[in-house]
């Protein structure tokens, strides 16, 4: 009896060290192997709940008052997650309810602050669960640091990035930053974005705004994604904008200098 | 005012122009309700569909979509239109048309010749009242051959785009992916990188590495690092060995404007390209990427609906004599389209409208995590647009791109339809593959070498 397996393995594998991609699977005859095609629809399953999986406001905004931090509980004008995949629109506008308690907010409170920090679910709850709090535990030292004064933090259900901009201007803040779930990769199903605008008002579009993406446990981290924001916003506020004028100089480019040099080329540098 | 009617069932439906009663005729799509033209019933699209069959051809060269003197793109159309070539069917309408496509008059070279006496706009007026079956049957009637270092496009051969992106352009990982590809029989479409960042230096590097894998392998196929027009152009000024020269276009001037670009300096980039004459089989070297919504997308669709914006787009295409043009059809969302239903008919409408113009069609099948799409609906297009006779399709590793975040056709999705559909690589790349022994093919029988050819071995230990 030959005791040969059904799927073959690559006799590449020590290639899987040189990247994330998700090379050297195996074959069976020649497509995926069972454990292959397993892994692949479990990752799948878990990006697609993260898309689907409601924002819980209620845990962040106890957790926000716990630190003395004032909240608000909005959301935008897509009903629901169906509409919300559809009308990107609405996702970028607040509900009517929402636009009056934040007017109301400010007749109440006064207008003027420096920031206003909105967290909105996005496209992945799971992101904004996992990391809003502890980048803006973070963020808010070097805000205070800073001297900068804080309008409440929004909690928008819904949102999409511009319905930060609504938020910024309702409330007359000089800044706004939202904390938003981006749209889930297969392998990186928790991702928080991070865009800022200053001056917001409704209308702006995306030459407006500074964005950092990739913000979790793999990618980039909470230190260096609050370095890089607050480098914007100091620049932000030297300069008196943000979008395309104002460059993230805290990013340099990875293959400046012509390397070329891997195994298939070994003879260059 | 309405210029076009339909009584059916008692109710007489009108529509205000053409650009109305196209979009109105489109088979439904979250796109469409968005820019709000969709048919605010099914009973209202099956009058549109019913009114548009009965408008002539010849109607379309004198009601245009978006105004001529508004757009560059309309201008192209209109200037180019091959009078003597639209002969054969000029006297018929959309319904006619769609009769002739299906009979037995229209064959690969009655084809051929028909495609510059088409618009854009009457391809995708016929696709609209086309079911599925029909998109597959006439698309595969059609051949769309083009060269560079390869041939692409022939009868019997479907040929992969090797895409081993990494996210953050590390050689190392780049060349981890590629060998994976190649030693699965992908990338003779090209091996192109979409590069994570868009310096100069940085598409220069890859630019040379791409080269220098391909010339110290021999392999029989061409690079592409997809960058800006404008980008290529600078890369070429400074000497980088540069294959093919890449773009996203639209159907109209101004969405074009808002990825930076016109017909001119897409004309400026195909001659700084051709200036290079690195082609050794032949001198088609534009690679353009297009998807159904980019207008929208870029509030630049004048109310015109996204398949005839998309099909507008090929119009553009064929202009620049292109080796392959990719219809992206799932990456854009699930505001535009929605579920696995409407990506899988946008693809196959897209190949269709493509090849009936004479654009070497393929097709980047995939799906973003928040569309309503899994890999049971890749593989129903896969093998849809393999029957249909596909020039190339995407292969990355297990279908995950970790830089775009997105889920394409992978290098064993390829092989599968190899062996369903008996379809070869490039006569060219497939004489590459036999001699390092990494893959024999006779029609749907496929047999992968079982140890690592020589020269791969050896880069290998390098590692070690």
């Amino acid at each position: 009896m030959s005791e040969r397996p059904p799927a073959t393995e690559n006799p590449w594998q020590q290639l899987r060290q040189l990247t994330p991609a998700r090379i050297a699977l195996g074959r069976a005859g020649t497509s995926l192997p069972t454990r292959a095609q397993l892994d692949f629809q479990f990752a799948h399953a878990q990006a697609r709940d993260a898309v689907h999986l409601p924002f819980d406001a209620k845990p962040l905004s106890d957790a926000l008052q716990q630190r003395g931090l004032d909240t608000l509980h909005l959301r935008s004008a897509a009903e629901d997650r169906h509409t919300y995949l559809q009308r990107p629109d609405l996702g970028r506008r607040l509900h009517a309810d929402s636009g009056a308690q934040l007017d109301t907010y400010a007749a109440q409170h006064g207008t003027g602050k420096d920031l206003a920090i909105v967290i909105a679910d996005g496209l992945s709850s799971l992101a904004v669960h996992r990391h809003s709090l502890p980048f803006l535990e973070r963020l808010l030292e070097q805000v205070t640091a800073e001297g900068w004064s804080l309008a409440p933090i929004s909690l928008v259900e819904q949102g999409r990035v511009a319905v930060a901009d609504e938020v910024g201007e309702r409330l007359g803040a000089k800044m706004t930053v939202i904390l938003i779930g981006e749209r889930p990769g297969l392998s990186s199903p928790d991702s928080l974005g991070l865009y800022f605008t200053y001056a917001p008002r409704v209308g702006l579009n995306d030459a407006y705004r500074n964005c950092i993406s990739n913000v979790r446990l793999e990618g980039l981290s909470y230190g260096m994604a609050t370095f890089r924001l607050m480098y914007l916003m100091r620049e932000a506020c030297r300069r008196q904008l943000s979008g395309v004028d104002l460059k993230d100089e805290a990013e340099t480019p990875t293959l400046e200098g012509g390397q070329t040099g891997n195994f298939l080329l070994p003879d260059q540098r | 005012m309405a210029q076009f009617a339909h009584t059916i069932a008692g109710q007489t439906w009108r529509f205000d122009s053409l650009r109305e009663l196209m979009a109105k005729a489109t088979p439904a799509r979250s796109g469409d309700f968005l820019a709000g033209v969709a048919a605010s019933s099914d009973a209202e699209r099956a009058a549109a569909q019913m009114a548009l069959a009965d408008v002539p051809l010849k109607h379309f060269l004198q009601e245009v979509v978006i105004p001529y003197e508004q757009d560059e793109v309309t201008r192209l159309i209109i200037d180019s239109h091959d009078a003597a070539a639209f002969a054969p069917v000029s006297h018929l309408t959309v319904g006619g048309l769609r009769d002739w496509l299906l009979g037995e008059a229209a064959d690969e070279t009655s084809l051929r010749h028909l495609a510059p006496g088409l618009t854009p706009e009457m391809a995708a007026a016929v696709s609209k009242i086309m079911r599925i079956q029909d998109l597959v049957l006439v698309a595969q009637k059609i051949r769309v051959v083009t060269r560079f270092r390869n041939t692409q496009g022939l009868r019997g051969r479907m040929s992969t785009r090797l895409q081993p992106n990494h996210p953050t352009d590390d050689p190392a990982g780049i060349a981890a992916s590629i060998l994976d590809g190649l030693l699965y029989g992908n990338g003779d479409a090209m091996i192109g990188i979409n590069p994570a960042t868009d310096s100069m230096g940085s598409i220069t590097a890859l630019l040379e590495m791409l080269d220098a894998i391909i010339q110290r392998y021999e392999i029989p196929t061409q690079s592409c690092v997809l960058t800006h027009v404008t980008s290529s152009i600078a890369a070429i000024e400074r000497g980088a060995p540069l294959d093919l020269v890449f773009q996203s276009i639209a159907g109209t001037e101004a969405a074009n404007a808002s990825f930076g670009v016109s017909l001119k300096i897409l004309q400026e980039g195909y001659e700084a390209g051709l200036s290079l004459k690195r082609g050794t089989q032949g001198n088609n070297l534009m690679y353009f990427e297009t998807g159904q919504g980019s207008a929208l997308s870029a509030n630049a669709h004048h109310g015109v609906d996204q398949q005839t914006c998309e099909t507008r787009a090929y119009g553009v295409a064929r202009h620049f004599n292109p080796f392959l043009v990719n219809t992206v059809v799932g990456f854009i969302g699930p505001e535009y389209l929605y579920n696995g239903k409407q990506i899988i008919r946008a693809g196959l409408e897209d190949h269709f409208c493509g090849k009936l113009l004479g654009v070497p069609m393929g097709c980047d099948i995939c799906y973003t995590n928040h569309a309503e799409a899994d890999q049971d609906d890749m593989d129903t297009l896969l093998t849809l647009l393999g029957t249909a006779g596909i020039n190339f399709i995407m292969g990355i590793p297990g279908s995950d791109d970790v830089m775009l975040n997105y889920q394409t056709t992978s290098f064993h999705d390829a092989l599968y339809a190899r062996q369903v559909l008996g379809l070869r690589t490039a006569p060219e790349f497939e004489g590459w593959l036999q001699r390092m022994n990494i893959l024999h093919q006779q029609g749907g029988q496929l047999r992968l070498g079982d140890e690592l050819p020589a020269a791969f071995r050896q880069a290998l230990a390098h590692l070690n």
